[in-house]
């Protein structure tokens, strides 16, 4: 039994050194500096830790700058927006991305492989170059102003770039796929005979779809919106290509703090507290669905 | 680190046998000392011409790899954080270049290796030394003016007039209002553009005034509605193909902007002003960080891009004026002559460098353009 233990240990453990390394490592250093203070120098930080005399270390801690993102409303209004662009995107990115996974889930065994490497063709290209190509399509002389004008249906172009409109339209299209396959994997392994089943019954099929196929495809739709919602929150290419000015978003006020001011003690502050922001809702969520399962004792 | 000391001791050791060998050496190659052949330059986007890389690159086999960014933020941000692995870097005189000299990030060029020195503008090198005292430690590169570039064509259809002459075209509500129909953008460079609504309501320098600044970010917000966008970059293109009709820029953008939108299939027309109320004058100055690899082969480019043949056909191809007076006469005529390039001394009366700001008021400065740009 012995070495049969040690290598479930091994297993275990590489995939939790990896995340050590590599997520707790980072994690850590941008804490240390969200702690810190600023000064003019490289790195334009204080360092935290500084030798006073042979045996004595002095440590620096300032707690300024998680108070200072109290203080200014601009932090707050940004987090708020950045959850509700993101919220938003998720839910239409459920409402169109359910529909093409039941229809791909649904189709013939012959069709589904095709269909489901067209759901992943894009990824093909570089994300950067996709976004950029919306900017051909949205902007005042481009794709869609050009055929409307062309048609006569208008004789302004309307302004579609530099919108929110625009930030939506960007984010839901990079992240559909991210919805479409974690819902048709669990929509695929549904047993086709409940509905059979229902309808034997005499079940209406909107309430077999509500009673049954919803429900049950549950885990698909979490899984879904956790893996749009949380990338879109800390969007920042995509406010930055098609959004306008006044497109406020937690990543782009971290640029702004990194970059413009050159305060990096308060932009990891604010990417800290972006970080709890998320993964604590997420870590409730997650202990509220194992309780539901039913999987503690 | 040890390492490639020793490795960097031991290729001087040969170099030195070698040259003791065989006698002689011409001097290009008597500045590049023990280092391997290579220069890692990283400077602003369109701002170079299409042949002087691979020129140095023929002339002293040195391979160049050559970045770009498009703007003084991004740079700075690398070079503090350190080991950017950049030899050259470009940054705006102020407030930049005086910021980074003060926390350390460049070192002190060896004037004996920048003969060609001697063609530099003495009027400009002067004229840059309250950000670099004596010159220590940058050359200019190149200068402009952040002024108003706009297509006379679609500016008449929504102003009724073909010329802009005043900052009130961009800075009054009732104008940016009707501009807006045609596409009224600024840079995302807040010192560049409080700076410039300073000089309009003849404001500038403020000397830090906080009531000054609340004035204009007050002005900012009326107008603000009406910018499509704030970006540093986009503009050029945008302004070639008609997506917008009026910039907040740089010269030398404004007018590569011009040259695109003259070769394109149906020709835009693009003019620049700088406004009568007076604009702002800046520098941009090569430099070597001070943990640059390769410094020696730095100074050969520094040297290099001071050559009056070398320096011309880039001001040609950027039109952005140099600030080397040796290279004036090989400059193409219509540029030169140009009083926007080569402003009149007029003209260059009511020019006003950038005031290096302290962090304090930088950071309400930068505060306050977030405010104009986001309403927050």
């Amino acid at each position: 039994m012995r070495p049969v233990v040690a290598g479930r240990w091994a297993v275990i453990s590489l995939p939790y050194l990896w995340l050590l390394l590599f997520f707790l490592v980072p994690f850590v250093i941008v804490f240390k500096i969200s702690l810190s203070d600023i000064r003019l120098g490289m790195p334009p930080y204080q360092p935290m830790l500084q030798w006073v005399e042979a045996q004595m270390v002095s440590i620096q801690i300032n707690l300024g700058n998680y108070a200072f993102l109290f203080e200014d409303p601009l932090y707050r209004n940004a987090y708020l927006h950045s959850l509700s662009t993101a919220a938003v995107s998720t839910f239409l990115c459920l409402l169109i991305g359910y529909p093409m996974a039941y229809g791909i889930a649904r189709t013939d065994k012959s069709w589904r492989n095709l269909l489901l490497m067209l759901v992943m063709l894009p990824f093909w290209t570089s994300f950067l170059l996709r976004v950029y190509a919306w900017i051909g399509i949205l902007k005042n002389n481009g794709l869609i102003n050009n055929l409307l004008m062309g048609m006569g249906l208008i004789d302004q172009p309307i302004v579609m770039l530099q919108t929110d409109f625009a930030v939506y339209i960007g984010i839901v299209y990079s992240y559909l796929p991210f919805m479409v396959l974690p819902l048709y994997a669990t929509l695929e392994k549904q047993d086709i005979t409940l509905l059979e089943a229902a309808a034997d019954l005499g079940c209406h099929p909107v309430r077999a779809f509500l009673a049954i196929t919803l429900p049950l495809s549950m885990p698909g739709v979490v899984a879904g919106s956790l893996l749009v919602f949380i990338p879109a929150v800390g969007e920042f290419v995509i406010p930055a290509l098609l959004g306008g000015p006044d497109t406020l978003m937690i990543g782009k006020v971290l640029w702004n703090e990194f970059f413009q001011n050159r305060d990096w003690p308060v932009a990891s502050a604010v990417a800290i507290a972006m970080l709890l922001l998320l993964v604590v809702p997420i870590m409730l969520f997650q202990l509220a669905q194992g309780r539901q399962a039913g999987g503690h004792p | 680190m040890k390492n490639p000391g020793l490795k960097g001791l031991a290729v001087m050791v040969a170099v030195t046998l070698g040259v003791a060998g065989c006698g002689k050496k011409d001097d290009a190659a008597g500045a590049g000392g023990p280092e391997d052949p290579v220069l890692n330059v990283y400077n602003w986007s369109d701002y170079i011409s299409d042949n002087a890389i691979g020129d140095f690159e023929t002339a002293t086999g040195i391979q160049v790899t050559y970045d770009t960014y498009d703007s003084n933020e991004i740079l700075e941000t690398k070079l503090l954080a350190g080991n950017t692995g950049y030899d050259i870097v470009v940054p705006s005189a102020s407030p930049f270049l005086a910021r980074q000299i003060k926390a350390g990030v460049y070192m002190p060029l060896d004037k004996s290796k920048l003969p060609n020195l001697a063609n530099m503008d003495p009027d400009i090198m002067a004229r840059v030394t309250p950000q670099d005292p004596d010159n220590t430690y940058a050359v200019p590169y190149l200068w402009g003016t952040t002024g108003i570039g706009y297509n006379p064509e679609k500016v008449k259809e929504v102003l009724g007039t073909d010329t802009i002459d005043s900052w009130a075209t961009i800075f009054e509500p009732e104008n940016a209002a009707k501009l807006a129909k045609c596409g009224l953008v600024m840079l995302d460079a807040p010192s560049e553009v409080f700076s410039s609504a300073l000089i309009y309501l003849g404001r500038y320098p403020s000397n830090e005034s906080e009531e000054a600044l609340n004035a204009v970010q007050d002005l900012l917000l009326k107008v603000k509605p009406h910018v499509r966008y704030f970006d540093s970059s986009r503009y050029i293109e945008d302004l070639a193909t008609g997506e917008i009709c009026v910039a907040l820029g740089w010269s030398g953008d404004v007018f590569q902007a011009r040259d695109r939108g003259a070769e394109a299939e149906s020709p835009v027309t693009i003019a620049y002003s700088i406004p009568k109320e007076g604009a702002l004058m800046w520098f941009d100055m090569l430099a070597i960080p001070a943990d640059a690899k390769h410094p020696d082969n730095a100074h050969q480019f520094i040297n290099y891009l001071m050559k009056p043949e070398v320096i011309a056909p880039i001001t040609n191809y950027v039109v952005y004026a140099n600030a080397n007076a040796a290279s004036f006469d090989l400059i193409d005529e219509e540029t030169r002559n140009d009083p926007n390039v080569y402003p009149t001394p007029e003209i260059k009366a009511k020019l006003f460098g950038l005031v290096t700001e302290s962090d304090e008021y930088a950071r309400l400065s930068n505060r306050a353009w977030t405010t104009v740009k986001t309403g927050q």
